[in-house]
């Protein structure tokens, strides 16, 4: 039996049939390379996504180790200065263009969402493979841009050094025009799916939140990342023909640059946070096993952060020109942005309380998220506001600020989700203990990473420096310590689930015992994933299943009363 | 841009032909309607993100013309505007021609489709003949973008030495040829002295007028250029060219519709890709019934 229908009243486990399982009813490279599946696109991107991951965090290894001594550890033939700027510049793009932004949406999304929708696919198949086509083809340009001159403008490119520097712009500026398509059309196959793919029963406010979550993302990929591709468009014509837009040598304005990027790259940061938020809002309640707390409230929380996001790009620019008035302006609506995201912390707190929690492992990661992203989010009312924001503008602090958001809260929150959706994926189970064990390293060498970076960072310690005063040492060898901690836990993490592959027990359709869609269908998926829409009911409603020890996960409890409506 | 409009027809893969429906409809959507509303909102998302990408253009040009008024006004007098009108009203009369192939699409008129479909063809290639004729004549006066730009060159003679000579020597026989024509009207007068020499005058100016506007005079007529006039062109180019970058990208979509409706493609019950190419060429148009004002027509 490979696909379960409203009749069968059965939640079977395994997919046992070769021919039906997506992962192996077709095999050979073009069978991959040119298919429309959803799931293999997913599964695609989330190799594509992983080895970007590795690219950009080795380059972060390179620098955290030349940073152990106050002249750089390495000798100067190796790293040099300009090599340091490099490997920063390379490392910030890698991991925004090509990892964080398509991270959950492009690989998790793809995966799951046609199947929280019970459907057979996006609704535009082949744009999402010329998606995925788009992301290769940017990540080629960026290899250029690596291998001909490297970069070494910081992965904002700004303007007027931008243009006068010998290292290969055009290409990495290409490769990230390129990857902006790549993202805008998983925007519009998202909330084009999600608005006219939806199964009879399943209204707006009976979606589950890592739909809204994925759609409030969706709508900023679509808005926000023309006018980054407008601006590359121009920084490249800036080059190539000195149009003089950005060029202050011409007439032009360095400040419009800054204010175009940020227009884009502003809302950027809440692509890559909202998507991990929902995955947070579907990992605490199912974990906690109780029906989320306050599903509208984090439901408009997504729309108001992707609609807030687009209002506060002016706080990057605090110290460098803008006018008084509009750095008040810009610093009133970054402090409203607060209000959203703690209403969800605290939704997944609420959630938890008197819940009966597992600590499975993305459980523990969700828990590490909500640490991480507290202390994120909080310093970033450091710098939100104007006064502090001058001593702290360009600092450590600020690096760590973001990676506590971008690192401590997407990045964990998506291996997180991984390891949720790991079963349904590829119908096998990690080893429990081992990715617990992992998740605290992570945890453990992100915090000694990250945290002394703070301390630094107030006092004074600039960002993006090859060299520094020795009362900043301590600091940086903690940090150095904690990346290669981070690093390790990190490879160690992706180890379990590979091991899984060869050696992992066969998974149920449902061992978590959620009550979303996609575990409805068999782990893993058959390659239509439902003969039949599936029947819809309330996302978080728990009481109708329970645990089956002998299937190893839970099925529906054939006892159970019929559901009532949570929300 | 295709990859937006051209996913309806993936009927090839479905393998499971339940009731008979259209061979157009993909196999995930449930009916032909589904698949047409989410073609449609799909290529609306689509139209936002054209616009989104062209608003950042047209901030850079409110931003410079709200600075630099003078630039706008003294460089937009090399644009010309009979041109620039005949192209307006080609996309616009384009714009009906798409608007009634749909039309004819959905009416089943085969014959009237791809009739209509070839005339929004030829109208785009005849837009970008002309815009190509407008380009190549400001690229015969110099008027390039940045530092190849003739008016930056002019203001930066220490730069541009073998530019600066030859200024100076148009400008040193500009002046003896005054001197002569002078002299010559000088005797003209003497001569006709009985008549008041009003034709005369407007002939003289009428002369002088051609000779300006006809692509001879040297490149001393922009000697009174205001400063950072190139910055103008830069938008210029840019704005007109992203733009006939989508003239293009719909003609090679508009083909894609002609060699399908041929084929016998599209009927009353499948006419989504022309609906969604026609409302990219509406908005492609919209944004030249933008451009053309802004950039063509300036007063003060």
């Amino acid at each position: 039996m490979s696909t379960i229908t409203p009749d069968t009243k059965l939640d079977i486990g395994h997919n046992d049939d070769p021919s039906s399982n997506y992962l192996t009813c077709s095999s050979g490279f073009l069978s991959w390379a040119f298919t429309l599946d959803h799931k293999r696109i997913g599964v695609m991107y989330l190799v594509g996504i992983f080895t970007s991951f590795f690219l950009g965090g080795l380059f972060a290894l390179l620098l955290r180790i030349h940073l152990l001594m106050p002249n750089g550890l390495f000798p100067e033939t190796w790293v040099n200065m300009n090599t340091y700027n490099q490997l920063f510049t390379l490392h910030g793009a890698v991991m925004t263009f090509l990892f964080i932004i398509p991270s959950v949406p492009a690989a998790l999304g793809n995966f799951v969402l046609p199947l929280m929708v019970g459907a057979k696919d996006v609704a535009f198949p082949r744009m999402n493979l010329a998606s995925f086509h788009l992301w290769v083809i940017g990540a080629i340009f960026f290899l250029i841009a690596l291998f001909t001159t490297g970069l070494d403008t910081g992965w904002t490119f700004y303007t007027p050094y931008s243009i006068e520097t010998q290292t290969n712009v055009i290409a990495a500026t290409i490769g990230a025009f390129i990857l902006g398509f790549s993202s805008i059309f998983t925007g519009l196959n998202f909330i084009v799916t999600v608005n006219t793919m939806r199964p009879p029963g399943m209204s707006w406010f009976k979606m589950p939140l890592f739909m809204w979550a994925i759609y409030a993302t969706a709508i900023i990929q679509i808005l926000a990342t023309p006018v980054l591709g407008i601006t590359l468009l121009l920084l490249m014509a800036e080059r190539l023909l000195g149009i003089g837009v950005f060029d202050p040598s011409m007439g032009g304005d360095p400040v419009l640059y800054q204010h175009f990027f940020w227009f884009y790259s502003h809302p950027a940061v809440y692509i890559m946070i909202l998507p991990a938020m929902g995955i947070m809002s579907e990992l605490m309640s199912v974990y906690s096993r109780k029906p989320i707390f306050g599903y509208t409230f984090i439901a408009y929380s997504s729309i108001a952060i992707a609609l807030l996001g687009f209002l506060v790009w002016g706080h990057h620019m605090f110290v460098s020109g803008q006018s008084p008035m509009a750095a008040v302006i810009f610093s009133g609506l970054t402090f409203s942005v607060s209000i959203p995201s703690a209403i969800k912390v605290f939704n997944w707190l609420a959630t938890m309380y008197k819940g009966n929690i597992n600590l499975a492992t993305p459980m523990c990661y969700a828990l590490s998220f909500i640490f991480l992203f507290a202390i994120g989010g909080l310093t970033g009312l450091f710098l939100g506001a104007l006064a502090t924001d001058i001593h702290l503008h360009d600092t450590y602090f600020v690096v760590a600020h973001f990676h506590y958001v971008m690192m401590g809260g997407t990045v964990i929150a998506f291996v997180g989700g991984l390891y949720h959706w790991w079963p349904k994926m590829f119908g096998v189970m990690y080893n429990e203990a081992w990715g617990r064990f992992f998740c605290l390293v992570v945890f453990i060498g992100f915090n000694l990473t990250f945290f002394p970076q703070f301390i630094m960072g107030s006092r004074g310690m600039p960002r993006r420096y090859a060299t520094y005063d020795p009362e900043y040492q301590i600091f940086h060898q903690l940090s150095t310590l904690g990346a290669i901690v981070l690093g390790l836990g990190m490879v160690g993490a992706v180890a379990v689930l590979v091991w899984s592959l060869f050696n992992g027990r066969k998974a149920p359709a449902n061992p978590w015992g959620a009550a979303t869609l996609e575990w409805t269908c068999t782990s893993p998926p058959p390659f239509y994933n439902f003969e039949h829409a599936p029947h819809v009911g309330s996302p978080y409603d728990y009481s109708q299943l329970k645990y089956d020890p002998q299937v190893g996960g839970y099925v529906k409890d054939p006892n159970a009363k019929p559901a009532s409506d949570h929300h | 841009m295709s990859a937006a409009v051209d996913h309806q027809d993936q009927a090839h893969h479905a393998g499971d032909d339940h009731h008979g429906h259209s061979p157009f409809q993909a196999h995930h959507f449930e009916t032909m309607q589904q698949q047409f509303d989410s073609g449609k909102l799909g290529i609306w998302l689509f139209l936002f993100t054209e616009i989104l990408m062209f608003s950042g253009l047209f901030c850079a040009y409110i931003i410079y013309r709200y600075n630099h008024p003078e630039i706008f006004l003294y460089a937009h007098k090399q644009l010309n505007t009979t041109l620039g009108a005949t192209n307006t009203v080609v996309l616009i009369i384009s714009s009906l021609t798409m608007a009634w192939a749909v039309r004819a699409a959905q009416l089943n008129q085969k014959k009237l489709l791809i009739w209509l479909l070839s005339a929004t063809l030829a109208l785009a290639g005849v837009f970008l003949v002309i815009k190509y004729f407008e380009y190549t004549h400001k690229f015969d006066l110099g008027l390039y973008t940045g530092r190849e730009n003739v008016m930056y060159q002019l203001q930066h003679p220490a730069d541009f030495q073998e530019l600066h000579e030859e200024v100076e020597e148009n400008l040193a026989k500009q002046a003896e040829e005054k001197k002569e024509a002078e002299a010559h009207a000088v005797s003209e007068a003497e001569a006709v002295d009985a008549h008041p020499s009003e034709e005369h005058g407007d002939e003289h100016a009428a002369a002088h007028d051609s000779h300006g506007h006809d692509g001879h005079g040297g490149p001393e007529q922009f000697l009174d250029a205001p400063r950072n006039t190139q910055i103008f062109f830069g938008i210029y180019y840019m704005m007109t060219g992203l733009h006939g970058f989508h003239i293009v990208a719909g003609m090679i979509a508009i083909g894609w519709l002609l060699s399908r409706s041929i084929r016998g493609d599209f009927s009353s019950e499948y006419f989504g890709p022309v609906d969604y190419v026609g409302l990219y060429w509406h908005l492609v148009d919209l944004i030249w019934i933008y451009l053309f004002p802004l950039l063509y027509l300036i007063r003060s």
